[in-house]
C-alpha cells in the first residue's frame, strides 16, 4: 500500500539504497494489488460475455476459457432468446419493451415531481417547513418491503373507510398493469429524488431569487428560466440514478407488474429462466447481456453525473 | 426455428407508453399554468401546497400509509382475518427456519460493509495517482450498472457445477480442478453457500466504495500529506495516520449506505438460490411469506423488523442533517 504519487516520488526520491529497493516493493505491491482486484471484477463478466456468442454444446460441453484454443462463435444464441418460438426460449424482445414501457415514464414523473417539491422547500416560506423536508429524508432510509402488501391491496382493492368507498379498486388490466408499477416507482424514488434535487437547489445564490422576483417574475417563471437551467447537473444525476433503478430493480416489478410478457420487465424474465431452467447458458448468458446493454451505455455516457450523485450521499430503497 | 414476435401484441404497450408520456407533459404544463396564474406574495400557502402536494400526496399513499398498515397487518393471521398479537412475532425468533433467515441477515449485514469498505478503500488508494487511475476505476465501478439478477447470472455461471470427469464449465471449479481438488457444490452447501453470495454483493459494491473513497482522498489537503511526508512518515504510517482520519466522514457514508442496502438486499438470493439451501435473507422470506405462501402476518412482522433494524441508522442521519444545516 502507498499513498506515493510517481511524480512526487520522482522529487522525494530517497537517499539510500535501502530505501529506494523499498520504495520499489511498495509500489510493486500496489500495482499487483490493483491488477488482482481489477481481474477479479472483469473476468466474470467477460467470461459471460464470451460464453454468449458460443454455440450451445459448446457453452455446455466446455469452459469459457477453452475457446481461445479451440474457438468458435455465433450469433443463435441472441436470436433464440429474443425472437425464438418455443415456449422455453427467452422472447426477450417482449419484456425488453416491457422494460422500455415501465422505465421511461418510472424516471419522468419523479424528477418532476421531486423538482416541484425541492423548489417549495428551497424557496418558498411556510412554517414546519424544515419538518417537511426532514420527514421526507427519513423516509429515504424505510424499506420499501413495509409499503408492498398493503400498495398492493390499494390498487387491487380501493381505499375504504367505515364502509365508505373513497377510491374504487383501479382494476387495471392489460398494458394499464403499467400505470401501478409507474405508481409505485415514483412513490419509492421521491425521498431520494426531493434530498438529492433539494440539496444543489438551496445552494442556489437568494439574490438570484430575489431579483427574478422584484423583476415581477411569477414562480412558475423563476423555476423554469433561472432554477432550472442551473440545477440541471442534479436533474441528470438523479435521473440517472433512477433508470438504473428501475431498469435494474426485480422486486417491485415481481409485485406490480403481473409476471407475464405483457406487463413484465426483463429482470423477471431472467430471473424466472435462472430458476427454471438454470442450465440453459446458452440463453442465460445471451439474455444477460441483452440486459445490461442499455444499461452500460446509459452509465458509461453518463457516468460524471452519476458519480456526482453518488457522492452528494445517497440512501435508496 | 422461425421468428416469434408479434408486432400486433406489441403496439397496445407502445400506446400505454405514450398515453403515460402525454400524461407527464400534461401534468407539467399544468403545474406551471397554475403557477403562474398565482401572485407572488411573499408569504403564500398556495404556492408551496400546488408545488409540493403532488409528491406529499404520493409519499403518503405510497409510503406513510403502507408503511402503518403493515404495521398493523404484522399483528393479524395470515390473511389478516384476526388480530394473534405477538405470534408472528414469536414466530421470528423462535423457529429454526426463521432463525436461519435472521443469522444470514446478520452475517450478510457484519460482512458486506466491511468487505466493501476494505476492498474499495485498497483498491483507492493502490490506484490513486496512477497513471490509469480513471480506466481502473471505472473496471470495478461497472457492476454498478448490472442488474442484481444479471450478476446473480455471471456468478452462478462462475459457480457453475460439472461432475469429476466433466469438463468444468464455471471457473472456480475449474481453478480447484486444476489445483488437484474435487469440484463443489458451491450454491447448495451451507452455511458456506451464504459466503458465496456475499461475494457477489462486494463485487457489485466495491465500485461504490471506490469512488466515494477516492474523491475523499483527493480532498485530503495537499499541506497535510507534505507535513507527514517532511517527518518521514513511512507509506504504512501514511496510510494509518493520514489518509484513514481524514476521510472518515467518506468511510463512514459507505458503511451506513451498505448496510442499509444489505439489509434490504433481494434479488441476488432469489436469483441464485431462491432462498433454498439455507440462504434466505429477511427481505426474501418477507416476499416468500407475503407474496407466495399467503402469510401476510408473518411477512409484514419481517417488514417491521427490517424497519426497526434501520431505525437508528434513520435517526443517526437525521441528527447529522440537522447538524449540518445548523453549521
Amino acid at each position: 500500500m502507498t499513498t506515493i504519487a510517481p511524480s512526487v516520488a520522482v522529487k522525494t526520491e530517497p537517499k539510500t539504497s535501502v530505501g529506494r529497493v523499498r520504495k520499489r516493493l511498495t509500489s510493486r505491491t500496489a500495482s499487483l494489488i490493483a491488477v488482482v482486484i481489477a481481474l477479479l471484477w472483469t473476468t466474470p463478466t467477460f467470461g459471460l460475455f464470451l460464453s454468449s456468442f458460443r454455440p450451445e454444446d459448446d457453452i455446455k460441453g466446455s469452459g469459457w476459457w477453452t475457446f481461445f484454443t479451440n474457438p468458435a462463435l455465433t450469433l443463435e444464441n441472441y436470436r433464440e432468446v429474443l425472437f425464438g418460438s418455443s415456449s422455453s426460449s427467452g422472447r426477450l424482445a417482449s419484456f425488453l419493451i416491457n422494460s422500455v414501457v415501465i422505465t421511461i415514464p418510472s424516471v419522468l414523473f419523479p424528477l418532476a415531481l421531486a423538482t416541484f417539491a425541492a423548489y417549495a422547500l428551497s424557496w418558498t416560506r411556510f412554517r414546519g417547513r424544515d419538518w417537511v423536508y426532514i420527514g421526507i429524508f427519513a423516509l429515504q432510509v424505510v424499506p420499501l418491503q413495509m409499503a408492498l402488501v398493503p400498495l398492493l391491496s390499494f390498487f387491487s382493492q380501493g381505499v375504504e373507510v367505515f364502509g365508505i368507498t373513497l377510491m374504487p379498486a383501479w382494476n387495471l388490466e392489460g398494458p394499464g398493469q403499467f400505470i401501478q408499477v409507474w405508481f409505485a416507482h415514483t412513490c419509492f424514488a421521491l425521498p431520494l429524488g426531493v434530498f438529492l434535487i433539494h440539496n444543489f437547489m438551496s445552494e442556489l445564490p437568494g439574490e438570484l431569487m430575489e431579483a427574478a422576483r422584484v423583476d415581477g417574475a411569477t414562480h412558475g417563471t423563476i423555476l423554469r428560466k433561472v432554477v432550472l437551467p442551473l440545477v440541471a447537473p442534479a436533474l441528470a444525476a438523479f435521473g440517472i440514478f433512477q433508470f438504473l433503478w428501475v431498469w435494474n430493480d426485480l422486486l417491485v416489478a415481481l409485485i406490480f407488474s403481473g409476471g407475464t410478457a405483457d406487463t413484465a420487465p426483463m429482470t423477471v424474465r431472467l430471473a424466472q429462466m435462472a430458476g427454471t431452467r438454470g442450465n440453459e447458458w446458452q440463453r442465460l448468458t445471451s439474455g444477460a447481456f441483452v440486459s445490461m446493454i442499455i444499461p452500460l451505455i446509459v452509465f458509461l455516457s453518463m457516468q460524471r453525473y452519476f458519480v456526482r450523485g453518488l457522492l452528494a450521499g445517497s440512501v435508496k430503497g | 426455428m422461425d421468428f416469434f414476435f408479434d408486432f400486433s401484441a406489441e403496439a397496445p404497450k407502445l400506446l400505454q407508453l405514450l398515453i403515460g408520456v402525454i400524461a407527464f407533459l400534461a401534468f407539467v404544463g399544468l403545474m406551471l399554468v397554475l403557477l403562474d396564474r398565482a401572485p407572488m406574495k411573499e408569504r403564500s400557502w398556495g404556492h408551496s401546497l400546488l408545488l409540493l402536494g403532488p409528491a406529499l400526496a404520493l409519499l403518503a399513499i405510497g409510503l406513510v400509509v403502507p408503511g402503518i398498515r403493515t404495521t398493523l397487518l404484522s399483528f393479524m393471521n395470515g390473511d389478516s382475518s384476526q388480530f394473534v398479537g405477538l405470534d408472528n412475532y414469536l414466530w421470528m425468533f423462535t423457529q429454526p427456519e426463521a432463525i436461519t433467515v435472521l443469522r444470514n441477515t446478520l452475517i450478510w449485514v457484519l460482512l458486506v460493509p466491511l468487505l466493501v469498505t476494505a476492498i474499495g478503500l485498497v483498491y483507492a488508494v493502490v490506484v490513486d495517482k496512477s497513471r490509469f487511475e480513471a480506466a481502473a476505476k471505472s473496471l470495478v465501478f461497472l457492476p454498478m450498472a448490472i442488474s442484481f439478477v444479471g450478476a446473480g447470472i455471471i456468478w452462478r455461471f462462475v459457480y457453475a457445477y460439472r461432475p469429476e470427469d466433466a469438463n468444468q464449465i464455471g471457473l472456480l471449479n475449474q481453478f480447484v480442478v486444476w489445483l488437484g481438488g474435487e469440484p463443489q457444490q458451491w450454491l447448495q452447501e451451507a452455511p458456506t453457500n451464504t459466503l458465496f453470495l456475499i461475494v457477489v454483493m462486494v463485487w457489485i459494491q466495491a465500485g461504490f466504495a471506490t469512488v466515494v473513497l477516492s474523491a475523499a482522498i483527493k480532498g485530503i489537503p495537499a499541506e497535510i500529506v507534505e507535513a507527514a511526508r517532511l517527518d518521514g512518515a513511512t507509506p504504512l504510517q501514511m496510510f494509518f495516520r493520514v489518509t484513514l482520519p481524514s476521510i472518515r466522514p467518506a468511510l463512514v457514508v459507505v458503511l451506513v449506505t451498505q448496510s442499509i442496502g444489505t439489509l434490504k438486499l433481494f434479488d441476488i438470493v432469489r436469483t441464485m438460490t431462491g432462498g433454498q439451501f439455507d440462504t434466505s435473507v429477511i427481505a426474501n422470506e418477507m416476499y416468500n411469506q407475503a407474496f407466495r405462501y399467503g402469510e401476510a402476518g408473518k411477512g409484514a412482522a419481517l417488514a417491521v423488523f427490517l424497519f426497526v433494524l434501520v431505525t437508528p441508522i434513520v435517526v443517526y442521519q437525521i441528527r447529522s442533517l440537522r447538524q449540518r444545516r445548523e453549521a
